[in-house]
């Protein structure tokens, strides 16, 4: 055996061993006592598959790698220490850089003409940088939505699908003909170019509240240029990586689809329908009940079973530590307090969980929508802070509203229910909720975080 | 040549099939942290970009492939921060130590 070959082969056994630690490290993400040890076998996969590959034998020059590893070390500290809150945005910007370096290295390749002698290494060179360019620009826009720097509403226009299919069209029609034409590389920045564009198109239309299937579709597509890329360079390591990573994202969109009730279609396809605000605001003077934070008070430290509805306005009030006071309190009396977590509820999957997490609620006290819906019968008061949509009972009822279909958080069915909203302006996607109208809702009008925080003097100042 | 990409193919089927079966047993409750999670992982494309620039085959590929090594480290380091500072987070009202 050479030595190159024997090189090789080290190489070649070291992502074996880094494949079976990614995949540990992914299953023990099931819970969440056994989920730190995940991150340490992906750490662990990843040193070990770095440090092998700096062992390939045609590296002659160690500089620019050093820099970039350096370079990059700073950057990712920072963007590891964001808020909880901006965790959406910073999980855009991951995709992001992912699929830029993905693209990058295909144009190299590209250039370097390593592929132009099959036509399979061109097909996949080509799905590399036709899905990196438009994961990179797509998750770019997506952060600048989720951080407020672009417009939030959804921007449409006359033929949208359809310009959006044609540039589609064309960059995988410059791809087909690239590979069955190698001598036609002035096509390859043409490709790169289209995809480019078509990631900014793609995410344009799409509004805030349909951001946490965006980011997993996301994912799944920069998951699956990194699995392409790993047939490009024929490495093992790479495709099982970015498989697992796709499939990850994959079953995440679907999740959060289902939980919009959105279609399979329209999720594999990025063409995700706006929410068309129903013209219906005739029934204004319905008559509603409200409370003070002292009635509440008193309701809440009477009640045996309470079920706190957390949504992201809770989040975007900054309450979430004074719902953790209040939770504090009741508990304190002997009160039951859980809370009922909508699959949508935040800007991605998990993000509500995360927040309460950070605000010290226990993990076991979070319930999820199917779990926790058959409880709310027997729950004396559901609290409803900042959530709207996902609790909205027409949803069930009402065949004509937008939301017809979506599974919602059934919180009508408790013996009383509390919302805490600003005013009765209709939320978000601007649809009526005619659970503020229910003989057992009461409406508590203020600020969550105020709001709450009176509730939480009321219960513990006054004995 | 031929059944070597064959194998290449059986290895992404067969990973996707694993990632669904895992993925689907992840709980709900850590789905961010999960996808922040496999952001790190997939950053592995750094190896690739690693051998680009250790070749040194023209500069041009050496100027893109260390800015795709920025780009993947960045979230490597900062994909495995992140995630592990979530999950120090999650505590059961149970407490088992």
């Amino acid at each position: 055996m050479t030595e190159i070959a024997a090189s090789q082969y080290a190489i070649e056994l070291i992502y074996l061993i880094a494949s079976a630690l990614f995949i540990l490290s992914l299953k023990w993400m099931s819970s969440p006592s056994t989920a730190r040890h995940g991150i340490l076998a992906g750490e662990i996969g990843m040193v070990l598959a770095i440090g092998g590959t700096l062992l390939h034998h045609g590296i002659v020059d160690y500089k620019w790698i050093a820099v970039g590893l350096v370079l990059g070390s700073g950057i990712g500290v920072p963007l590891g220490m964001v808020q909880m809150t901006a965790v959406p945005q910073r999980t855009a910007l991951s995709h992001a850089f992912g699929a830029l370096c993905v693209t990058l290295v295909g144009t190299a390749e590209f250039y370097l003409g390593t592929q132009s002698g099959s036509k399979f290494g061109m097909s996949v060179l080509s799905m590399e940088v036709i899905l990196g360019g438009l994961t990179f620009t797509g998750s770019l826009m997506a952060a600048g939505k989720l951080q407020e720097i672009l417009p939030q509403r959804p921007i449409t226009y006359k033929g949208q699908n359809f310009v959006n299919f044609i540039l589609f069209g064309c960059a995988v029609g410059s791809a087909v003909y690239l590979v069955l034409h190698p001598e036609a590389k002035f096509l390859f920045p043409i490709i790169v170019g289209i995809s480019v564009i078509f990631g900014v198109l793609l995410i344009i239309p799409i509004g805030g509240a349909d951001m946490p299937t965006v980011i997993s579709l996301l994912n799944s597509y920069a998951g699956l240029s990194a699995a392409a890329m790993g047939f490009v360079l024929d490495n093992k390591l790479l495709i099982i990586a970015g498989a697992l990573d796709g499939s990850s994202g994959f079953i995440l969109s679907v999740i959060m689809s289902k939980a919009m009730n959105r279609s399979f279609t329209n999720v594999l396809f990025g063409a995700f329908g706006q929410v068309q605000p129903s013209a219906a605001a005739g029934a204004e003077a319905k008559p509603v009940k409200s409370a003070t934070p002292e009635e509440a008070a008193a309701i809440l430290s009477a009640a045996n079973k309470v079920v706190i509805v957390p949504g992201y306005g809770m989040a975007v009030a900054q309450a979430q530590h004074k719902v953790r006071e209040l939770y504090d309190a009741l508990t304190k009396k002997g009160v039951d307090v859980r809370f009922a977590i909508h699959p949508v509820a935040g800007r991605m999957p998990g993000h509500m969980n995360v927040l309460l997490a950070e605000a010290d609620i226990p993990y076991d006290r979070l319930i999820e929508m199917d779990e926790i819906n058959g409880d709310f019968p027997q729950t004396d008061v559901a609290l409803v802070i900042g959530a709207n949509d996902v609790t909205n009972p027409a949803a069930r009822t009402d065949q004509s509203s937008p939301i017809f279909g979506m599974p919602i958080l059934d919180v009508d069915k408790a013996h009383t229910v509390m919302v805490i909203k600003r005013s009765m302006n209709p939320g978000f996607a601007g649809i009526d909720n005619p659970l503020y109208y229910l003989d057992n809702t009461l409406m508590l009008f203020g600020d969550a975080k105020q709001f709450v925080g009176a509730i939480v003097r009321e219960l513990t100042g006054g004995h | 040549m031929g059944s070597h990409l064959i194998d290449l193919l059986f290895i992404f089927m067969l990973a996707c099939f694993i990632g669904f079966e895992v993925i689907r047993h992840v709980s709900p409750l850590l789905h961010t942290p999960l996808m922040s999670l496999t952001n790190a992982l997939d950053a592995i494309a750094v190896v690739g970009a690693i051998v680009l620039v250790g070749e040194r085959k023209s500069e041009y590929a050496t100027i893109l492939g260390t800015i795709a090594i920025v780009a993947a480290t960045s979230n490597v380091v900062g994909g495995f921060l992140i995630t592990d500072r979530m999950l120090k987070m999650f505590k059961s009202s149970r407490p088992d130590k």
